[in-house]
């Protein structure tokens, strides 16, 4: 039992299944199975556009433990997308500097948001169950989203059209059908093993000790990473604020040590009091052994079955790159699931969410590989060059650079994607900057429609972001197969309007409609067409995607660029936007043959 | 210590590509680096270093820099 928070206890009333006659299967668009936060985002997701979802836990109540604590930057936007963004950073705790100690003495920072004009910190710190808990509750919310607790998935039988699942209630055992299948049920993915698929990689020889405290104490909101220090000699030590005054201090234990005997309270306590001094009172909240691989599936996708998050891939704590990835797989999922089942884009656009995170995968266990061979040195040698880079990084610049404690989770930037179209030869007049087609839009501050807001707020679905007059009038992208929203990017200032005071500035509102503006399966209605004029009122918009009078950017509706040009038409438009939905040779009818 | 030949500011990459992220040149350079003394035992590991630093030196060719990187190198040994 924690001090600080009581878990909630989740009930579901008595399947209505059990009531059905024998042999009668009701049928679901989409199962989601395993109520974690990236199951519970992706049902949040599909239910947002208008999908019935069900989604099926096999417990009733949310993380035991505070487990994963970092929420990145990209992970708040996508839960603003998804109506949870605000009461996480509310009750979070915001930070943005990372400082790496050898002894005593610092050797290395890093700060994740150098630059101003973001509207959401580079991470915010929150103890897992309250994520879960903020997720529930606006799940909860959702009258498409049915969520069934202490419903468990005991076989899955897939077929060409979906899957056929086993459900253990506690009044009994049913089955039903799902047309797709979401599965999220965490790194030991029991729905993996069912279906016998592999997931391979490499297991650390290493064990590290988590204890959350409870204590007060005046230290800054930042992550504290120790190599070597005094209180915890030739191994490494972590130091994270949580909410509720909780702080987490992650000790490395090396491979040798007793999980059960050093979780036990008396070998706990003196390692802190050694690290905060005799004096600090504190009170021991959580403490957990545990040992991490970094291993993926091949394939993300296996015809109707979709995997997501740890289920699909884990990787070592540094980084934060667990549950920020199994974030990013959802957002960049939901869209694709969502146009496929409506019949707008083809199946072919499902195996497109397979190219893309596998690919963010390797990248997320290629740099939490590298940290952690940096931290837990494999040989003699290896030893000896980290604790080289670490003796020289306080003089040199270069071994500062070296010094590897973590990389800090970001947005992979898509840049392979099949779906992108690539840059035109645009010769002098080429595109400065990082918005390539693949890469996470950038936010900036904007103002729309009087309102003070920001960039990544407006973007809920393909969107054509235009600087100035363009060659493309919507009237000619009016038969378009999604809904395709336009906004027109202008200058501060510019077209008459009065630049705003402190005093007149409102706040746009912070959490999105319960529904995209555009409904599902509405067809694409003339008043999408109509751009909406956005305001640049720093100029980061203009500067961050180099856009120039005549430029247009098409953006996914996971915010991702996908293409741009310095002058666009409307028959690039359309190959583009064929090209984003899954159709490879840019026609938008699927090629058939004569 | 002030150098005026030796590069001590981060300085791994490749000529004429820009990483998106700073740290990535240095952190496949250590990478690299500890993969080339995989499966050796610490003599061997130790013959791959002086082979190593005997490549590298003759690749910089210029004796004012080695000078400065051996200088540097011997700080508070």
């Amino acid at each position: 039992m924690l001090s600080t928070y009581t878990y909630p206890t989740f009930s579901s009333p008595r399947a209505p299944e059990l009531e059905d006659a024998p042999g009668q299967l009701r049928r679901h668009p989409v199962v989601v199975v395993g109520a974690g936060p990236v199951g519970l985002s992706a049902a949040i997701d599909l239910a947002q556009r208008g999908l019935p979802v069900l989604l099926l836990d096999d417990d009733d109540t949310v993380s035991v433990g505070s487990r994963g604590l970092c929420y990145a930057k990209r992970t708040l936007e996508v839960l603003d997308r998804l109506g949870c963004g605000q009461p996480v950073v509310d009750k979070g705790v915001t930070w943005n500097v990372g400082r790496t100690f050898l002894d005593t003495k610092e050797v290395f920072h890093f700060d994740l948001l150098p630059e101003a004009g973001h509207e959401r910190p580079g991470m915010v710190n929150l103890q897992q169950y309250y994520l879960e808990e903020f997720l529930v509750k606006r799940a909860q919310a959702l009258p498409g989203l049915a969520l069934r607790w202490k419903h468990k998935v005991t076989a899955v039988a897939p077929a060409g059209d979906g899957a056929t699942l086993t459900v253990q209630t506690a009044d009994g055992e049913f089955r039903l059908q799902a047309d797709w299948l979401v599965v999220a049920d965490g790194a030991r993915s029991p729905i993996r093993r069912m279906l016998g698929l592999d997931i391979e990689g490499k297991v650390f020889q290493d064990r590290f000790l988590i204890a959350d405290v409870v204590m007060k104490a005046d230290f800054p909101a930042e992550r504290w990473f120790w190599f070597d220090p005094p209180f915890h000699p030739g191994q490494s030590v972590l130091l994270h604020r949580e909410a509720d005054n909780v702080w987490r201090i992650d000790f490395q234990l090396g491979w040798d040590a007793d999980p059960e005997a050093e979780k036990r309270p008396e070998k706990v306590i003196p390692r802190i009091q050694a690290m905060l001094g005799p004096e600090r009172e504190f009170a021991l909240e959580w403490v957990s052994v545990y040992t991490f691989q970094c291993r993926r599936m091949k394939r993300f996708r296996h015809g109707r079955v979709l995997f997501v998050g740890d289920a699909a891939h884990q990787v070592s704590p540094f980084g934060a790159r667990g549950a920020n990835s199994g974030i990013q797989d959802v957002d960049n999922l939901g869209w694709k699931l969502h146009l496929v089942i409506d019949g707008r884009a083809p199946e072919a656009l499902l195996d497109s969410y397979d190219a893309e995170r596998t690919v963010a995968a390797d990248e997320n266990i290629l740099n939490s590989t590298r940290s952690t061979d940096f931290i837990t040195p494999k040989t003699a040698m290896s030893r000896r060059f980290r604790n080289a880079v670490l003796e020289m990084a306080r003089d040199f610049p270069f071994a500062r650079a070296l010094v590897n404690s973590g990389r800090l989770s970001v947005a992979t930037h898509l840049d392979d994607s099949p779906l992108n179209t690539p840059d035109a030869d645009a010769g002098d007049d080429a595109f400065a900057g990082w918005m390539a087609p693949g890469a996470p839009l950038d936010d900036a501050p904007v103002r729309v429609g009087g309102r003070d807001g920001w960039l990544l707020r407006q973007i809920d679905g393909f969107t054509l972001l235009c600087f100035g007059p363009t060659g493309v009038d919507g009237a000619e992208l009016a038969d378009v197969p999604v809904p395709l929203r336009r906004l027109r990017v202008r200058p501060a200032g510019s077209a008459g309007s009065t630049a705003p005071t402190a005093q007149t500035i409102q706040t746009a509102p912070t959490t999105p409609p319960t529904c995209p503006a555009t409904p599902a399966g509405a067809g694409p209605a003339t008043a999408t067409f109509a751009p909406t004029e956005v305001e640049d009122v720093q100029g980061l918009v203009a500067r961050r995607l180099d856009g120039r009078p005549g430029t247009v950017y098409l953006i996914r509706p996971d915010q991702h660029v996908v293409a741009r040009w310095r002058r666009a038409d409307a028959p690039a438009l359309r190959a583009a936007l064929a090209r984003a939905l899954g159709h490879p040779s840019g026609d938008p009818a699927p090629a058939t043959a004569p | 210590m002030a150098f005026e030949h030796l590069h001590t500011q981060p300085h791994l990459g490749i000529p004429g590509r820009r990483p998106l992220r700073a740290y990535t040149p240095g952190d496949t350079f250590y990478e690299m680096l500890i993969a080339a003394h995989d499966g050796l035992d610490d003599e061997a590991s130790q013959r791959l270093n002086a082979r190593l630093v005997l490549l590298l030196s003759n690749h910089i060719g210029d004796l004012r820099v080695l000078r400065e990187a051996f200088a540097a190198a011997r700080q508070g040994l």
